[in-house]
């Protein structure tokens, strides 16, 4: 009989907040299949950098001499608490900074929004020698400072409160494993600085409509109790929204999609119990109103036993089969 | 568990896929026109352009009582024999005001237009035709001095227009449908005014041709909003067809002399040539100080180099060399200039929230409707509650708008004349929270744009008249918490402004319809 993997939640979409015109998918999501035990904490830091030198206008890629390179750093600190074996909660909030390398625009910089996540394990199954798991994922995510989503694409995000529903798929064959998930994000008005703007035509408000978006992420890999290596595709699709016109600047309500490939690798010490690093890489295949960003990040998170009952190797090597 | 779970997961996507998004937008909440004073009398009011109300003819009307009268009667019988919801919209949105959706519709074409063309692949840049106004780069660029002519053209245009119906109203004296038949419905406050020819058609004929001439691939558009603004009056009851057409013609026949009034302003020679850049450089150079560069890249042509010499509305070219051109402003190798520059730098690390926050406020930048089309917005807003009528909205908004115009005009005498560099040209550690402006920094457009506004809306709205100023003094420092700007600019741009609104109001003083 296979025991239940218990596993630290990861943080493969960390980079994802640093996308681009911004990040369409959300920020920090709890994009993988495996739950955080009852009792237990799973907490760190991470710290990451992505950039881009060519966008989509529209569909017309080009760069800009105005923008040169622009890169995006992010620190991030997570977190994951196993309320039961099957139903976890999870926290993230990020400080981004951005630049341009070339032209006159200042980067900005600040903490973006903290997002909260509600993870369950709603069904599971055993068919043939591998194991089926159906998870339903709520998540919230709402700015905490007040900077100015008006100024992409250097803004460190949209300031929209965002409500996420996700509906996800775990097989696990051996330590062969895929996931597969697609997220409805709704997203709530902005409020500009400024009383009238203009999208495909003239709005006298300072509030933006924001089109909604749905986010696909498909990952298939290796899982043990020490290593977790995967690939990752995953695809953000903005539901309306409009175009970039020529040579004009992004705007919050714009139709931005993009397409990434990435990895990421985590890695259970055995020397400190509970101690872990993550790495995640990627690189934007395709896109819309997007800039053509590729990233690195990294970070380091510990478990600590809060429920006090069971140990933290539990945690680690009960993920056996 | 697992039922809490599920229900609690099912409540909030329910409360999320119910969550309105709906915005009000304030212009769609205006109220309807419904004049506090009919001002039946601005037949005699002073107009710009025209010689006299009467310059151009229009027809006497058919009496009320003849059978074709009767069939107009008919045709606004049959449209409200059923009218439907959108219809009404329709009759709000137009009940509104003339002079103020028109405005309106310039301003969305302003923004639409408000784009710099993209290079060419040998880093030149394409410059835009009115003969091919589709092709890329679609025509206009309506930047900021291109829009404040705009706006001062079809203003000026509407209220010699209307002083021309008005006068004509007043000669044929003919009744509103609503009078002569007391079963057409009127779904609009009832006007005191004769209804021939409609001051509605008057300004929408007037609009269309400027419209078309200074946004001539926007035709369709501005075709279709002429169909729906008389159709909306029409259903409103509140004018017969024969009242529309003669309005309209009206309104076509003043267009056609402002139409020739801008075809020779020297307008369309504003982008000037290399010869000329290359002059207006070396002159700065031959005064011993540092001229202004293109920080685009690649290098962009400074915007419209010799708008200076367009032809302004309220003073002649000599005033504005003698009388209105700003003193140099301080040279770049003085200590006041590297106070001021220092000035800027601080602004560029140490920005509070509040000051970018009026810096995007007022930067009306690429895609907006710029900052005189922001001016427009302001005075429609505070318009739409003072009970004006078509021809005191129509001479409000032509005082404000010349002005603004003769503001870009000097504004860009002083920009070119001078040829100072701006902030981030002299310390490249500064970086900008806003876009920034291809063309010399002294003086503020922003700011002399929003003292001759703030001159003229004071004396158009007495009560707010502080409120103005510390719009325009807010408007104006703007530009040096976005670091494109340094305080003599600004300074000097309200003094500019001030001065160029003063010129407005002693037009208002004297054009009979204080």
């Amino acid at each position: 009989m296979r025991k239940k993997y218990y596993h630290m939640y990861k943080l493969a979409a960390v980079l994802i907040a640093l996308l681009s015109f911004q990040n369409p998918a959300a920020a920090q999501t709890d994009i993988d299949g495996l739950l955080m035990q009852k009792g237990f904490f799973c907490v760190g830091p991470t710290a990451g950098k992505s950039s881009w030198k060519n966008y989509w206008e529209g569909t017309f890629k080009r760069d800009n001499a105005n923008l040169g390179t622009v890169s995006t750093t992010a620190y991030m600190l997570m977190g994951n608490y196993g309320i039961t074996d099957k139903l976890n909660v999870l926290f993230g909030i990020p400080y981004i900074k951005t630049k341009a390398s070339a032209g006159q625009l200042a980067g900005q910089k600040g903490l973006q929004d903290l997002s909260l996540f509600v993870k369950w394990v709603a069904k599971e199954k055993h068919i043939g020698k591998g194991h089926l798991k159906g998870i339903v994922i709520g998540g919230w995510s709402s700015p905490v400072s007040g900077y100015t989503p008006d100024l992409l694409p250097l803004s460190i995000g949209l300031h929209s409160k965002t409500a996420m529903f996700r509906l996800m798929a775990d097989y696990e064959r051996g330590n062969w494993f895929t996931t597969l998930s697609g997220t409805y994000n709704f997203r709530n008005n902005v409020e500009l600085d400024r009383d009238s703007y203009y999208t495909t035509e003239m709005h006298y408000t300072s509030e933006v409509k924001m089109p909604d978006a749905t986010y696909f992420n498909l990952r298939v890999g290796y899982r043990s109790s020490t290593w977790i290596i995967e690939a990752i595709a995953d695809k953000w699709t903005t539901i309306g929204g409009y175009d970039i016109s020529k040579n004009n600047m992004p705007f919050i309500s714009n139709k931005m999609n993009a397409t990434k490939l990435g990895i990421h690798i985590k890695y259970d010490t055995d020397f400190i119990n509970g101690l872990s690093f993550v790495a995640d890489g990627f690189t934007t295949v395709a896109g819309r109103n997007v800039g053509q960003a590729s990233g690195f990040s990294g970070g380091i998170f510990y478990i600590f036993d809060l429920g006090k009952k069971q140990k933290k190797s539990d945690n680690k090597k009960t993920a056996d089969k | 568990m697992k039922k809490i779970i599920i229900t609690s997961f099912t409540a909030a996507v329910t409360l999320l896929l119910s969550c309105s998004k709906k915005i009000e937008e304030a212009n769609l909440q205006y109220p309807l026109l419904n004049p506090v004073k009919a001002d039946a009398n601005a037949g005699t009011w002073k107009p710009v352009l025209l010689s006299a109300p009467n310059e151009f003819a229009c027809a006497a009307p058919i009496a009320t009582t003849s059978p074709d009268y009767i069939i107009q009667l008919n045709e606004i019988k049959s449209f409200q024999n059923d009218i439907s919801a959108a219809e009404r919209d329709q009759v709000n949105y137009w009940g509104a005001g003339a002079v103020l959706r028109w405005n309106e519709i310039m301003r969305e074409l302003v923004a639409r237009h408000n784009i710099p063309p993209y290079q060419n692949p040998d880093g030149t840049y394409p410059v835009p035709s009115a003969n091919n106004p589709l092709a890329y780069p679609t025509f206009p660029f309506a930047n900021p001095p291109y829009a404040s002519r705009a706006y001062a053209y079809l203003s000026a245009a509407q209220y010699d227009a209307c002083i021309a119906a008005y006068y004509y109203k007043q000669l044929y004296n003919r009744a509103a449908p609503f009078t002569v038949d007391a079963n057409i419905q009127t779904l609009l406050p009832k006007s005191t005014l004769p209804s021939y020819p409609s001051e509605d058609a008057v300004v929408m004929g007037v609009s269309v041709e400027l419209l078309k001439l200074l946004f001539p691939g926007d035709q369709d558009y501005i075709n279709q909003k002429a169909e729906e603004h008389k159709r909306a009056r029409l259903v409103a009851g509140a004018n017969v067809r024969s009242d529309l057409d003669a309005g309209e013609a009206l309104g076509k026949l003043v267009a056609a002399k402002f139409i020739a009034r801008a075809r020779g302003d020297r307008a369309g020679a504003a982008v000037g040539n290399a010869t000329i850049w290359a002059q207006q450089e070396a002159d700065c150079v031959a005064r011993g100080e540092l001229p202004w560069k293109s920080q685009e890249s690649p290098a962009r042509p400074g915007m419209l180099p010799l708008f200076g010499k367009v032809r302004t509305w309220l003073f002649d070219s000599l005033t504005m060399v003698t009388t209105v051109r700003p003193p140099a402003p301080p040279s770049t190798s003085s200590q006041k200039f590297k106070d001021e520059l220092n000035e800027i730098y601080d602004f560029s690390k140490n920005l509070t929230r509040e000051q970018l926050r009026i810096a995007h406020y007022w930067a009306d930048g690429i895609n907006t409707i710029t900052p005189p089309g922001h001016w427009n917005y302001i005075a429609a807003n505070d318009f739409v509650n003072l009970g004006f009528s078509e021809a005191r909205w129509a001479r409000n908004m032509a005082l404000l708008n010349m002005s603004m115009m003769d503001a870009a005009v000097a504004c860009w005498d002083a920009k070119y004349t001078y040829y100072n560099p701006r902030p981030s040209q002299m310390d490249p550690r500064i970086k900008t929270v806003t876009g920034l402006p291809n063309f010399p920094s002294y003086i503020s457009g922003h700011s002399t744009f929003s003292g001759a506004a703030s001159t003229v809306l004071g004396y158009i709205v007495p009560s707010k008249a502080q409120s103005y100023t510390d719009m325009a003094k807010e408007a104006s420092i703007s530009r040096m918490y976005g670091a494109i700007h340094y305080r003599s600019d600004c300074e000097m741009g309200l003094v500019t402004g001030n001065k160029i609104g003063t010129y407005a109001v002693n037009r208002g003083h004297t054009d009979g319809a204080e």
